[in-house]
């Protein structure tokens, strides 16, 4: 498998024709996709004519961009004009956006090929896409387990040779924890660095839309394809857009690195975290971070202190309440904003007797289990009686999260932690809603914060199966964000290929 | 599984007509369990003192957003209206609101 520079390159110089490249992925979907369900749609037909258009650009001595050919997967929550959206919902089924998300333009226009839409938990609420309407993505390292969720689709497609680069869209971890699932790259840019226009909104003051790739710097080069001020969302932020790939030369020497103490577990237990750099761990275990995810996560602290970064632990507290903030805040919002699906505009209707019966009928129909479990709790979460005890305090929760990670940053550059509290699981072990929300435990924060933050493979943990680190900056950080996750990419134990994209690269057409 | 004390069905069935689901007896009790199950980990946030700490509610504060005063052109009536379930003279459809004969 070649990385989307190296296709890119070829394909500007001529090397490389963009229809062949694109035949060779659509050749690996055709062959392990019935496995592995990455995609809700393939878009073969529309990616050949993108493919040519690029050829012919080339053949006219015009350059067709930093991505000219690259086959690119988006999650099916990302609007693609006439082509089918549909969130994994039933409610949603069918509907074709009369518009382009600004960042499927963005790719675009940089040259990319929509190889076609990926699968995700429903709306994006969960952590492993068993709540897709379609049936879930199967993690491409073992078809026996989840890829994470709710991109899962974009990350397996990825982890499986289907696209070497792929969006999705993070509200409580949704990029990065199916990145650390699927043994790839992940990144959650900083809130308005990334135009929300056209991405299905799920909670407005979380999401954000960011790329997952093979290495480091293919996923620098694709945010910053999709970075920048965009006046249709008025949450994006209009702040110059670094040379991300420039960050990825730098060395770490001077930077200071500190080590969520909250979130690498404690020696207490009897569980083996200690590190040579930092000794046992000071702080306190937050529910379930696995002994093996936390050693590689002060292993990947060891790598930096040797490549010259200053590392130390530091405590940031209210990350321990942060799981149960967001699972009041983003419902909440969810409840709003999902109030647009009635039967009316788009999707799915059921007739009623009248336009109330037609909605409850319709949302009834529509929605699947978790996502009407979440616009109750956010309803209730919202309603008279109990605003102030859990919407309002979480908010407060919230403005704490933000205080806890600037005093951090005070004396950190960035922060380490692992990604998930667990390698990937397999289908059904994690039925119950809490046991499931808590995949989410260390990737929350930032998103309460509104930071970046992003997941990098860093060896493996049980059953040889892949661990992400987490590499968190402040706001518009995101260069020192790189810098680090460049290191650590280079410190990494080599990451055995997924089975899939390992068979792929023997009997594909000449990667 | 049983009732959790942080919702009661009652509610569960009160928070579903909120939201315009139609729910079960089955169901409504299915999702005050969930519900439930959610709340009573939330109770950790009562223990909180944070009457110091304001409310965050956006994590960039940007205020007064305009964009430019120029003229675009929207996006397509018919291609919007050729999505909705029903519509009818450039129009979405939808059955009576108030309950008399359309």
């Amino acid at each position: 498998m070649s990385t989307a520079r190296a296709i890119a390159g070829d394909i500007r110089s001529g090397a490389q024709r963009a229809a062949d490249v694109l035949e060779e992925y659509l050749g690996r979907i055709e062959a392990h996709d019935g496995d592995v369900h990455a995609f809700n749609t393939v878009t073969a037909e529309q990616a050949r004519a993108a493919a040519a258009a690029i050829d012919a650009a080339v053949d006219e001595g015009r350059d067709p961009g930093p991505l000219a050919g690259v086959p690119v997967a988006f999650k099916d929550n990302l609007c693609t004009r006439g082509v089918a959206t549909t969130c994994s919902s039933r409610m949603l089924e069918g509907w074709r956006p009369p518009y382009d998300a600004t960042v499927v333009q963005a790719m675009t226009a940089a040259g990319a090929v929509m190889i076609g839409k990926t699968n995700l938990d429903e709306f994006a609420m969960g952590s492993s896409t068993e709540h897709s309407a379609f049936g879930p993505t199967r993690n491409p390292y073992d078809l026996a387990r989840v890829p994470g969720g709710s991109s899962g689709g974009s990350a397996a497609a990825v982890a499986a040779g289907f696209a070497p680069l792929a969006l999705g869209s993070d509200t409580g971890g949704s990029i990065r924890q199916p990145a650390s699932l699927c043994g790839i790259v992940g990144i959650k840019p900083t809130y308005g660095r990334v135009s929300r226009y056209g991405l299905v909104a799920f909670a407005s003051s979380f999401d954000q839309i960011g790329p997952f790739a093979t290495d480091v710097a293919d996923a620098a080069l694709a945010l910053g394809v999709i970075s920048g001020h965009d006046p249709f969302d008025s949450t994006s932020i209009p702040a110059a857009v670094p040379d991300f790939e420039a960050a990825l030369a730098r060395g770490v020497e001077g930077l200071r690195v500190g080590v969520v103490s909250e979130l690498t577990g404690s020696g207490r237990n009897g569980a083996a975290t200690g590190s040579p750099m930092l000794g046992d761990a000071a702080g306190e275990v937050l529910g379930g971070i696995d002994a093996d995810v936390t050693e590689r996560v002060l292993e990947a602290a060891d790598a930096l202190a040797d490549a010259g970064a200053t590392v130390g632990r530091v405590s940031v507290p209210a990350v321990t309440y942060g799981l149960t903030a967001y699972y009041l805040i983003a419902p909440a919002e969810a409840s709003s904003n999902l109030a647009r699906y009635d039967g009316t505009r788009y999707g799915l209707r059921v007739e009623g007797a009248d336009v109330e019966e037609m909605n409850r009928l319709t949302r009834r129909a529509g929605f699947g289990d978790e996502v009407k479990a979440r616009i109750m709790l956010g309803t209730f979460a919202l309603s008279a009686g109990y605003y102030d005890a859990y919407y309002g305090k979480a908010q407060r929760v919230r403005m704490l999260t933000r205080r806890d990670f600037d005093a951090a940053y005070a004396d950190f550059d960035v922060l380490l932690s692992p990604t998930s509290p667990c390698v990937a699981f397999r289908f059904g072990e994690r039925a119950d809603p809490m046991t499931m929300y808590r995949c989410d435990t260390c990737t929350i924060p930032s998103n309460l914060s509104g930071d970046p933050a992003m997941s990098v493979p860093f060896g493996t943990g049980a059953e040889d199966l892949p661990v992400g680190v987490q590499v968190m900056a402040p706001a518009l950080g995101e260069e020192a964000m790189l810098t680090v996750a460049a290191a650590l990419e280079r410190a990494a134990p080599p990451l055995p290929k997924p089975p899939l994209a390992a068979a792929a690269s023997t009997t594909g057409a000449g990667s | 599984m049983g009732e959790a004390a942080a919702i009661s069905t009652d509610q569960v069935a009160h928070v579903a007509r909120l939201a315009r689901i139609e729910l079960t007896l089955d169901e409504i009790e299915h999702y005050t369990g969930h519900l439930g199950r959610v709340l009573e980990h939330a109770s950790e946030l009562a223990d909180l003192d944070l009457a110091d700490v304001p409310p965050l509610a956006h994590p960039y504060p940007l205020r007064n957003v305009f964009r430019d005063d120029v003229a675009s052109s929207p996006v397509d009536r018919d291609e919007v209206l050729e999505q909705a379930p029903a519509a009818s003279g450039g129009q979405f459809e939808v059955p009576p609101v108030l309950g008399e004969e359309a």
